[in-house]
């Protein structure tokens, strides 16, 4: 049996494998960031690689995003290839100008002539009581800033692939991480943030949507967290006899237009999932797409489900009441299948 | 009267005389620019009228900073400058026609016409500037980082007006590159304003590099817009960043003779403030100077001049005859493939 071969890792080791494949194939790959040595990342991504190839290539920083942002933008511009963390995606505020203005323009401004190879990864979610500075999403702040490659794996095989593509990428990318999905041990343990992790390197492209349930009367349009609750919610719809088809998004920028579209003009119903803010955000975007290039499709109007434009609050059933679950999905979708 | 050698026994005359080239190439440049600048943008002053639309920060009176650090570097190490660029990128070798060509916005422009005067790139020699104040620091250092994890003696100069040295990128940049120990070397233009606040309304301290204390870094000052004082001072902070001995803050007290961008009214400064500093033209100085102490002769000087025009007519005259950008290319570039 295949399972007998399985080797299962959390969301965060496979974060690390990826990067310490990569620095050992190529030496102008270092890491830094806040805490990622010694402690090897608040949400473990870099754990043991400060042991394994030390101080000069995995350095803690002060804090200071800025300077260690820009240095990392600075390092590339020299042909280095850095990874840096950004501890919390919520702490973007204090470097956005390092982020907004150069790391994604000075490609562009430059008419080509200088490239920025580098990851900025970074922490998302809630759903663990943080409250309103600790909890965002934020995909779609970064995927609208043109420039900026912007992923956002679900699942460990991705974390690893996706990584690694996005080290040997020449464009700056956005690298994000669900907390909920590394797997920590202080946090609340889901099945899906730890899986088959394949020991060797590979890639997955940073372009690719995936259909993770094949269906055929309903699309539903996750990322991350959302996928797995839409996965969830597809089982019960399933059992009520609606067929779902479940697409993990995998990448906000640039986003797979193609198999959105594809999946809708086959389902002819799209519904949207989305934990970050409802406004002018991912779920947005691709109902404009889908209206935009497969309005005849649909059979029905395109439904939404978003953090409703608030920040997100602390107490638990407030924080339950504002992010996306299987059971808000479950009931929507019943509701469009009505429609 | 004292010779130029009793005086400064440590400058080579050929150092020098390329220090008053880049000078002299610097301000003849701008000299154009002022001109150019304005064509199409009479009888009302319309920015985004004219060959060359946008902002326009000169440089002008403020070459000694540049040219009193670049002597000292080689295509290896790197430079940040600001959104005053000029003086720097033309004293760090940055390719003039491409440099005019990008201001012009034309598709043989360094961007390609993407970037404009503000953000020139020339990877070739390590150079590139940016609009937003204090934000090529952090740049700087990460070359300093590069350069030290490749096991490499470059050196990173990031250059910057006195107004950056109250922003938070400033702060954070030093701290980690004195806590890394990294080969950075911070100039520090004094030109008085930030844009119109004066300087000892904005700043706490009577001088920058007294800031060097707070990391446990070298600070120089260098008065007088002085290139040969700029020279020794540079020398030592290059030689000390080569060897692994840390960053340094250099202050120099500079002037701007023209207005923040062209444009600006300049109500903030007394009418007689300019006509005064003009006197004080640091290339005239040290054309007199190395006249006087018998360095360079009259003929010699005048054919870096002659040389110099011709280097930066013919810039021009690329600029102007190079082609626009196809309009679609703007879809270009946003990722390498």
């Amino acid at each position: 049996m295949e399972t007998a071969k399985k080797r299962i890792l959390t969301g965060n080791k496979a974060m690390a494998e990826a990067i310490a494949l990569e620095m050992e194939r190529d030496p102008k790959v270092f890491v830094l960031g806040e805490d990622i040595g010694n402690y090897g990342g608040i949400f473990g991504s870099t754990q043991g690689l400060m042991e394994k190839f030390g101080k000069e290539r995995v350095l803690d920083t002060p804090i200071s995003e800025t300077a260690f942002i820009g240095a990392a933008i600075g390092a590339a511009a020299e042909g280095m290839r850095p990874v840096v963390e950004l501890m919390f995606v919520d702490f973007f505020g204090v470097c956005m100008d390092q982020i907004y203005n150069h790391m994604a323009k000075i490609q562009y401004m430059s008419g080509g002539n200088v490239k920025l190879p580098m990851v900025l990864m970074t922490a998302v979610g809630g759903g663990y009581n943080d409250a309103a500075q600790h909890s965002q999403t934020l995909y779609a702040t970064f995927g609208h800033m043109p420039g900026l490659k912007v992923v956002a794996p679900s699942n460990p095989y991705d974390l690893k692939g996706m990584m690694i593509s996005a080290i040997q990428d020449d464009n700056p990318v956005v690298f994000m991480f669900h907390k909920s999905l590394q797997g920590l041990g202080w946090m609340e343990q889901l099945d899906v943030s730890a899986a088959h992790v394949p020991e060797e390197s590979y890639t997955v492209p940073l372009n690719k949507a995936k259909v993770m349930r094949e269906g055929t009367d309903v699309t539903i349009v996750g990322i991350q967290m959302t996928v797995h609750q839409a996965m969830e919610a597809a089982e019960r719809l399933a059992a009520d006899g609606i067929d779902a088809e479940v697409i993990d998004l995998r990448s906000i920028a640039p986003i797979d237009k193609e198999t959105i579209i594809d999946s809708v003009k086959k389902t002819h119903r799209l519904f949207i999932v989305d934990e970050d803010y409802k406004s002018y955000g991912m779920t947005a975007e691709i109902a404009a797409i889908a209206a935009e290039e497969a309005f005849y499709d649909l059979e029905a109007p395109i439904r939404r489900l978003a953090n409703p434009d608030v920040p997100i609050p602390y107490s638990r059933p407030l924080e339950q009441f504002v992010l996306p679950n299987a059971d808000k999905i479950y009931e929507q979708v019943k509701n469009l299948m009505n429609e | 009267m004292t010779t130029f050698e009793e005086k400064q026994p440590a400058v080579s005359v050929e150092k020098l005389k390329w220090m008053y080239e880049m000078m002299a190439k610097s301000r003849y440049f701008e000299d154009q620019m002022v001109e150019v600048y304005t064509e199409g943008k009479a009888p009302v002053f319309n920015i985004g009228a004219g060959p060359v639309p946008g902002e326009m920060h000169l440089s002008t009176g403020q070459e000694p900073a540049a040219v009193g650090i670049c002597v000292h570097l080689t295509k290896d190490d790197t430079v940040t400058a600001p959104h005053r660029p000029h003086h720097h990128a033309i004293a760090k070798g940055v390719d003039l026609k491409k440099m005019t060509a990008e201001m012009f916005g034309k598709e043989t422009g360094l961007g390609k016409g993407k970037g404009g005067h503000m953000h020139l790139f020339d990877p070739a020699v390590k150079f590139s500037c940016g609009g937003i104040v204090a934000a090529g620091i952090p740049h700087a250092v990460g070359a300093a980082m590069a350069a030290k994890m490749q096991g490499k003696d470059w050196v990173a100069v990031a250059f910057i007006g006195e107004g950056a040295a109250n922003a938070g990128a400033f702060h954070e940049s030093l701290n980690l590159a004195a806590v890394w120990n990294l080969p950075l070397i911070l100039v520090i233009e004094d030109n008085s304003y930030g844009i119109s606040v004066a300087k000892k309304a904005a700043t706490a301290v009577e001088t920058n590099d007294l800031r060097a204390a707070a990391y446990g870094i070298a600070g120089a000052h260098v008065k007088g817009n002085d290139p040969i004082a700029m020279y020794k001072v540079s020398e030592e902070a290059v030689a000390r960043a080569r060897n692994g001995q840390g960053p340094t803050i250099i202050e120099i007290e500079t002037y701007r003779f023209l207005g923040h961008f062209q444009g600006d009214p300049e109500l903030y400064r007394d009418k007689a403030e300019v006509p005064g500093l003009r006197e004080q033209d640091p290339i005239l100085k040290l054309r007199n100077s190395l006249v006087e102490a018998k360095g360079a002769t009259e003929k010699e000087l005048q054919k870096i001049e002659k040389r110099v025009k011709q280097e930066v007519d013919e810039a021009y005259q690329f600029a102007r005859d190079s082609n626009y950008p196809a309009p679609e290319a703007a879809l270009d570039d946003v990722f390498s493939s």
